[in-house]
């Protein structure tokens, strides 16, 4: 086998973070070029110097602009709400900087800073009505009563509160809580408002509401949201940009489309929705396109956007809903077995052995509208829908 | 007729029986406190016999002997303030007592409560350990602890900080330590259990929206914290009012507390009547006390 070096194209059209910032001309932001807030080169160590010490963000860098709806997505413990915390002032960081739209804010107490938090379980003062909750900030601020009078009022009436407005927090449901604690955040008009999985303690058809509020919200205000979640499907439908965290890093910064169609790493490409990762050997190529050899499936090709060595070990990323069934064989399929079958109501599920990989494929109500179903134990064929494999090096 | 385990019969009303498991306490109650009162509230208003008890007949003069005093000659009345003073200065004592209790124990409480569960346990069982021994031996014990020959003096001298002993013990500083010492345990364990649900994280909601911590301690802290400090106020300064022990022992007897002054008319002075009208007195305090936080609560309820 010849060791040749795969170049990607000059303009690799697969390129993530270049799709991103063509996407950013599209979106709603009135000075484009303003950051709200921005991290560079940020570490947060807990129980420093002790036997029980955690980096719990390692050399963190990320801007985040101003209006957008931006969301940190990763799993329980990766590191997303020490980075919220660090932006509301409620944990010091360790090294690096923090800025919130130019200023140094590192060293700030949460008091100080233009920032408004909606906690996770509401954190809203039970000795309170829900007035005097959301009065509370500009009441801080030394807001003249008149005025404070007024934004309470406005703020009760875009959270639908108003007549909820005289009783207090331990008297209401989660949805409402949620609203008073979003009105209380945004009453003093924060530069900055950080959520910190607001939706987590909501029951589902609330929270698929509350999601819709949420991004109205967001865009009737203007202000920037920075929205902490686990769910990344909360994520894919609320946000301008997302940003997927594991172990401390950054792993992916981009448009819901991007974090999805173009994942950069298995973490992502797995973490967000799902994806089969397929152990494959550079073939060759040339062209920006690459050949790659599956074991026990043969050969298939794919765009690259970083250079690759022929013989050199990557993994393919293949969303399930786009591997194609069929019964005969056709260029650039392959033979698989199906070994379980599940029905899913809008889908069918097939989990496929290829060789010694194992596969999933979803396909929209097998057997209806001329489509075909297979059962356990049928051979089929497998082909991948052009511009489905994601060539991933990490 | 064996599926209803909870009735005491199939006849009485759910409720009534049910409200039959309170005899117990109600019993015990009325033999044990409605009933001494209200021999208390009928003795304070008889004439008091020649060697204890009482004679039958009615009389104000024990609540006329508190503001007045009777002339022997003339039979004329006389404002005199002294008992008055003794009310006034028990009640001084038992807020000083109250406050500084609180003082010491919100801080002791919140370090208690942000411990782990463990230290946490352990720490509750050291505030217990005093209760292992009796009030009266704790008070002595104090008083050994506090007099011009004691550890703390004697030790003062011999290192030359000193060169006559402080007077520690038979005065209002003895008795006001006494009085923290007895009950500081009530304030730190209603302050503990407080601080344990406090939400910490309503702190951070303060902060958050431009509180500073002074402000937000007073705004936020104090306010939700209220149950625990009325309960713990209430457990330190109803019995300092009427405390007997540590006056009549760290004190002397040199000042006279209300406690002090009951227990002297049921004793030597054999003036029963005047003792009741001052227990009346002291009961109908620590009412109006009560009565005062219970409203003020409740107007919380509906202000905020």
């Amino acid at each position: 086998m010849q060791r040749a070096i795969v170049e990607p194209n000059p303009t690799p059209p697969a390129d993530g973070k270049a799709a991103s910032a063509s996407k950013s001309g599209s979106l709603p932001v009135q000075h484009p070029s303003s950051v709200a807030a921005e991290v560079r080169n940020l570490c947060k160590t807990y129980n420093a110097g002790t036997p029980r010490a955690h980096e719990a963000l390692k050399d963190f860098n990320l801007s985040i602009r101003a209006n957008e709806f931006f969301t940190l997505l990763g799993p329980s413990g990766c590191g997303k709400t020490t980075l919220l915390r660090i932006l509301g002032g409620f944990e010091m960081l360790t090294s690096g900087v923090c800025r919130i739209f130019g200023e140094d804010v590192s060293r700030l107490p949460p008091e100080a800073r233009p920032v408004n938090t909606v906690f996770q379980q509401y954190a809203l003062f039970p000795h309170m009505t829900v007035r005097r909750n959301i009065a509370f900030g500009l009441e801080m601020l030394g807001k003249p009563r008149a005025e404070v009078e007024r934004t309470v009022e406005r703020m009760l009436d875009m959270v639908h509160m108003t007549e909820y407005a005289d009783r207090r927090p331990d008297t209401m449901s989660g949805g409402q809580r949620q609203r008073v604690a979003l009105a209380r955040a945004l009453a003093p008009q924060p530069k900055l408002l950080l959520l910190d999985e607001p939706l987590s303690a909501l029951d589902l058809k609330l929270r698929q509401k509350m999601r819709l509020e949420l991004k109205s919200l967001q865009r009737e205000t203007g202000i920037t949201f920075i929205f902490v979640t686990h769910d990344q499907e909360e994520a894919l439908a609320m946000s301008d940009r997302v940003a997927v965290i594991s172990n401390g890093r950054l792993q992916q910064v981009g448009s819901p489309e991007d974090i999805y169609e173009q994942p950069q790493s298995r973490f992502v490409a797995d973490f967000i929705g799902e994806s089969n990762l397929i152990e494959a050997k550079v073939a060759g190529g040339a062209n920006g396109e690459a050949a790659f050899d599956i074991e026990g499936f043969g050969q298939v090709h794919a765009p690259i956007a970083e250079r690759v060595e022929a013989g050199q070990q990557v993994w393919l990323s293949i969303r399930p809903e786009r591997l194609v069934l069929g019964a005969g064989h056709g260029e650039g399929q392959g033979p698989a077995k199906v070994s379980d079958r599940t029905y899913l109501g809008n889908a069918v599920e097939y989990h496929l052995r290829v060789g010694k990989h194992a596969l999933t494929a979803r396909s929209p109500r097998g057997g209806l509208r001329g489509r075909q179903d297979f059962a356990p134990d049928e051979l089929v064929s497998i082909g991948f829908e052009p511009g489905s494999i994601k060539v991933l090096l990490s | 007729m064996s599926a209803r385990p909870l009735a005491l019969s199939s006849r009485i009303p759910p409720g009534i029986a049910r409200a039959g498991l309170l005899w117990p306490s109600l019993g015990l109650i009325l033999a044990f406190m409605v009933a001494p009162i209200a021999i208390m509230l009928t003795y304070s208003f008889l004439v008091p016999a020649a060697y204890g008890g009482v004679e039958w007949t009615f009389s104000t003069a024990a609540y006329e002997q508190i503001l007045f005093e009777r002339d022997f000659l003339d039979d004329s009345l006389t404002f005199t303030p002294d008992y008055l003073i003794v009310v006034a200065r028990s009640l001084m004592q038992a807020t000083v007592a109250t406050l500084l209790c609180l003082v010491i124990s919100v801080p002791t409480a919140y370090y208690i409560a942000t411990r782990t569960d463990r230290v946490k346990n352990i720490w509750l069982f050291l505030i217990t350990i005093p209760y292992w021994v009796n009030l009266l031996i704790r008070t002595i014990a104090l008083l050994f602890v506090l007099r011009d020959d004691g550890p703390i003096n004697s030790a003062l001298i011999d290192v030359g900080v000193i060169g006559q002993p402080l007077a520690l013990s038979y005065n209002g500083f003895a008795i006001s330590l006494g009085l923290i010492y007895s009950f500081l345990p009530f304030m730190v364990l209603p302050l503990y259990s407080a601080f344990e649900r406090f939400d910490f994280r309503l702190l951070e909601a303060a902060y958050d929206l431009y509180a500073s911590r002074r402000v937000a301690f007073f705004r936020v802290v104090l306010p939700v914290m209220r149950p625990g400090l009325i309960a713990g106020s209430l457990l330190v300064f109803i019995p300092s009012v009427g405390s007997y022990l540590a006056p009549d022992i760290l004190g002397g007897g040199k000042t006279l507390m209300i406690g002090n002054l009951i227990g002297t008319q049921f004793q030597g002075a054999r003036n029963w009547p005047f003792g009741a009208a001052l227990s009346m007195i002291l009961l109908t305090i620590t009412l109006i006390v009560l009565l005062w936080l219970a409203r003020r609560a409740a107007q919380q309820q509906q202000l905020t």
